[in-house]
């Protein structure tokens, strides 16, 4: 089947998503569809999915124009998406999520076929060589499993155009491997394939057309054997660095002592971290990897004292962290850039210039005898824009209403405005554009040569090698190892899987 | 320099479950615990020795009659405590074993400790026996309108809709079909009015929390509310200058035959009258439909994951609104139970806060029919307790007596339940 989109445009009030964009996919075939985080690639799918309708421009499958009023016609007609959020109901079944929406029925009271179904995500399980069991709860797989449970989604609907939402986002590298090695499957069976990422690696591992998009345009295609450095200009529209320039550390005493520290969740009583042991040393930058939600929001949110914990000792500087309160522990030092900007980093509805002392306010010489000084407010927000190239209209702006990077530049901004002894910074630069990221560890480099001691938290092993002085896997709330930066790809992504790294002398 | 070596991969991505690890919840160990304990001091040595307790489990009119039964106080209530202790030992022992026991347990066990106190309040009173058929029989009654209210309660939440407005469902039921069946002067045609009343206030819960996406909890107070005060508007004003809308019509007792002639449970079961035979049903045919039909795997996933239900082509909003103006319809169906199935004309606020109990024992019951029906006959039981104890006079204050229903439904929900889960989207809007 051939899908053509032909000169979609989609508006959100004022902001144009996507500008008349025009793409052709051909059945037996990988359409990579690269661009920025905010480019317009997951809302030219939804419109395509009719999720949203189109402002203008259409859509033809085998040369015939289509309309779809929601996702139950795009799917008859033959498109199956996977998205970047899996949409699956996690109390059930894989079988009972494959049938939703399309469900048998048999006997006379019209009850659901069940059977229909475990049939079905064997089938295809088989095909594929997934090995899923239809009957386990969708929340009790991995997320590597629930997404080949969506993957069969599509497929029992006879989907011939399959979309994927930055499929790769959540996977260990391993994980990727199969992925990519599951759509070049796909597409040998005939089934066109659109990828929508922002990684390089993953396009040139499998896509046969590359479209790149910018700010809701197609700026051009390209071949899969173009260069990395090529692709990454396309899509930014300037030339970009790949790899940040840094020194050797120059490393001294301890800095961060954390000893056995264990976390128990309270709801759940899962035990998240599980005696927790590593140091960070001044003018050191340590590495936490690890599949997302494997213990390492936890023991960032742990040491500042966000959440409590259970037993064990952090020692910053000497001085215990645990147990005391979060006022106290930032004001001993710590800087702190959460990892959901906009749910913790600031508040959206705050003016920049107000976010930016968010922890200094009770200090001279913001506030004077109880009464916050705007002058001095407004001063100190002047500096720090100027400073970290804040991209703001003015200082008085709303910060939701900043772009994803600006909003990360002003909790840098904010955080790095203290003296610091420990910097933790969890996926500092999430969801950010390749400039903002450059510049994020441009700025985490340096703390790093001032002296300070930086624990990173990143699921993106290309952070992790970018900054990491030494890198520490964690994996169900243990640290399975910590090794030399120099440790391969291969190597970091089964210690990611839980396998346990052992050092080793080499023969 | 030094090389890492990995041993023994995990097969990463593979389809086994991660299993979080578990804990030992001591919960229901303590809870039951203090309950059984309470019961053995209290209830079964303070019985007085050598007195005896007699239980009446036959009716007059049964027609196989058993003998009362009568048996030394002490001894049974002592007995009846120590069987709710070794309950205790088993959930103790399941519990180390990180195992959960069946719904079967809690039933025992509350039957155990309803029998102690019972024959701890009937000792020594020469004349008075415990009308064992008749308690069973007034609280199947009584959980009437709490079974109709929890199963609305859990249509409604099933598809991510809160509905604190059962009250006001319940209590417009029972003015609409205490009206219009007075107006025609047939109690059935009351059962066809009541849930049409409920749908309505269903209707406008459905409307504000889909299209408008007020607060669901605001807005079903407001509804309360505004029930209370447009019914006890009509019956000060059009009620009460014309007696003859508002007649106390009777609903007759159908005795099934042969089932009703089975010894205590028939008499309990199946001599009621209409309505209660429709609670059946609806309990049966909503169970199975919500857990085994098309219709119910869609809703369910419109409650879990709305966004899900969406990208399958489900019409999120359309299954909310249908859902809660049915819950609505049963709510009101359940209201019927205060005037013309009770025989009684329509009075102010008749409703005294059921719909609250019935949102409780929709928790209770975990957002399941069967499990609501379960939930909604031990409030029931506690309330029809209460009215025999104030029969046969016990110690009691008359004041406790009346918490007894409360007290159950608090101490049921925080001590049995304890972290349940409801459907993951309710209370939620959905919006595109």
């Amino acid at each position: 089947m051939k899908l053509e989109l032909r000169e979609i445009t989609k508006r959100f009030g004022d902001f144009t998503a996507n500008d008349a964009i025009s793409i052709t996919v051909e059945s037996g075939t990988v359409h990579a569809l690269l661009g920025e985080n905010g480019a317009g690639k997951s809302t030219l799918m939804n419109v395509l999915f009719g999720l949203y309708d189109a402002d203008g421009g259409e859509i033809l499958l085998d040369d015939e124009q289509v309309t779809f009023a929601g996702p139950g016609d795009a799917m008859a007609a033959g498109i199956g998406m996977v998205h970047q959020h899996f949409m699956l109901v996690p109390v059930f079944t894989v079988a009972e999520n494959v049938m939703l929406g399309h469900e048998q029925v048999k006997g006379p009271a019209k009850l659901l076929d069940v059977d229909a179904a475990r049939e079905k995500v064997r089938e295809l399980s088989e095909r594929f060589g997934f090995d899923i069991d239809p009957d386990a709860l969708v929340e009790n797989l991995s997320v590597g499993a629930q997404q080949r449970v969506e993957i069969i989604k599509a497929l029992s609907r006879d989907a011939e155009v399959l979309i994927l939402d930055e499929p790769t986002a959540v996977l260990t590298p391993q994980e990727t491997d199969e992925l990519l090695e599951i759509v070049r499957q796909l597409r040998d069976s005939g089934t066109a394939v659109v990828l929508i990422t922002h990684k390089l690696r993953e396009v040139k591992a499998v896509a046969d057309t590359i479209t790149v998009i910018r700010r809701g345009k197609v700026v051009g295609t390209a071949e899969p054997s173009a260069s990395q450095e090529e692709l990454a200009s396309l899509m930014v529209g300037r030339d970009v660095s790949m790899t940040v320039t840094k020194g050797d550390a120059e490393v001294g005493g301890v800095m961060l002592e954390v000893m056995d520290l264990t976390v128990v969740d309270e709801d759940t009583q899962v035990t998240v971290l599980d005696t927790v042991s590593l140091d960070v040393r001044r003018g050191e930058i340590l590495a936490v990897a690890g599949v997302q939600g494997n213990g390492q929001t936890e023991l960032a949110e742990a040491l500042l004292g966000v959440i409590k914990a259970d037993s064990g000792s952090a020692l910053l500087d000497g001085e215990e962290l645990l147990g005391r309160s979060i006022r106290d522990n930032l004001d001993a030092g710590i800087g702190f850039v959460p990892e959901d900007r906009t749910e913790d980093g600031v508040v959206s509805a705050f003016t920049v210039a107000n976010n930016l002392i968010l922890d200094l306010y009770g200090h001279a010489p913001y506030s004077r005898r109880g009464a916050i000084d705007p002058k001095a407010v407004a001063n100190h927000a002047d500096e720090q824009v100027e400073r970290f190239d804040v991209r703001t209209t003015s200082i008085e702006s709303l910060t939701g209403a900043l772009s994803g990077g600006n909003q990360q530049k002003v909790v840098l901004a904010r955080e790095l405005a203290r003296d610091l002894k420990l910097l933790i910074a969890s996926q500092p630069t999430r969801g950010l554009d390749v400039g903002s990221i450059e510049f994020v560890h441009k700025r985490i480099i340096e703390e790093r040569d001032k002296g300070v001691a930086v624990l990173i938290v990143s699921s993106e092993l290309d952070e992790v090698y970018a900054l990491a002085d030494r890198i520490a896997v964690m994996y169900h709330g243990r640290i399975v190892d910590i090794v030399e930066p120099d440790t391969d790809r291969d190597t970091l992504g089964l210690m990611m899987a839980g396998a346990h790294g052992a050092e080793e002398e080499a023969a | 320099m030094s090389t890492t070596a990995v041993d023994a991969p995990a097969a990463p991505g593979s389809s086994a479950p991660r299993g979080p690890q578990r804990t030992k919840s001591w919960r229901a160990t303590i809870g039951l615990g203090v309950v059984a304990l309470l019961s053995l001091l209290v209830f079964g040595l303070g019985t007085p020795t050598g007195v005896e307790t007699t239980f009446r489990v036959a009716t007059s009119t049964d027609f196989i009659q058993l003998p009362s039964l009568t048996v030394p106080a002490k001894a049974a209530a002592v007995t009846l405590s120590l069987l709710a202790l070794a309950l205790v030992g088993f959930v103790a022992y399941r519990a180390n074993q990180y195992r959960k026991v069946g719904i079967w347990l809690p039933i025992v066990f509350g039957m155990a400790v309803m029998g102690a106190l019972l024959t701890w309040a009937g000792a020594d009173r020469s004349g008075t026996t415990i009308q064992l058929t008749g308690l069973l029989t007034s609280a199947l009654f009584l959980s009437v309108p709490l079974v109709f209210g929890s199963l609305a309660g859990t249509l409604c939440e099933r598809s991510g809709i809160i509905n604190i407005a059962i009250e006001g469902q319940l209590l417009a039921g029972a003015f609409l079909a205490a009206l219009i069946a007075s107006m025609v002067g047939n109690a059935y045609v009351g059962l066809i009015a009541a849930p049409i009343a409920g749908a309505l206030v269903g209707w406008l819960l459905a409307v504000f929390s889909t299209k408008y996406w007020v607060n669901q909890i605001v807005v079903g107070v407001v509804l309360n509310l505004l029930v209370l005060g447009l019914t006890s508007f009509f019956f000060s004003t059009l009620m009460s200058d014309n007696p003859e809308l508002n007649q106390p019509l009777n609903m007759p007792d159908i005795a099934i035959p042969l089932l009703s002639g089975i010894p205590v449970i028939g008499p309990v079961l199946f001599d009621q009258n209409l309505l209660v035979y429709i609670m059946y049903a609806a309990v049966v045919v909503i169970q199975i439909m919500l857990f085994r039909s098309r219709w119910g795997l869609r809703v369910r996933a419109v409650g879990e994951h709305p966004k899900a239900a969406d990208t399958v082509g489900i019409k999120v909003n359309r299954t909310r609104v249908r859902n809660t103006v049915l819950g609505g319809a049963v709510a009101g169906l359940g209201g019927a139970f205060f005037t013309v199935a009770s025989g009684l004309a329509f009075g102010k606020d008749m409703s005294a806060g059921k719909g609250y109990i019935a949102l409780a024992a929709m928790i209770l019951g975990r957002w399941s029919p069967k499990g609501a029906l379960a939930a909604a006959l031990l409030f029931g039981f506690a309330d029809a307790l209460q009215q025999q104890l104030g029969i046969i006079g016990s110690d009691i204050p008359s004041q406790f007596l009346l918490m007894t229903p409360y007290l159950a439904t608090i101490f049921a929900v925080a001590g049995l339940v304890g972290h349940s889960r409801p459907p993951a989207a309710e209370g939620t809007p959905y919006k595109k």
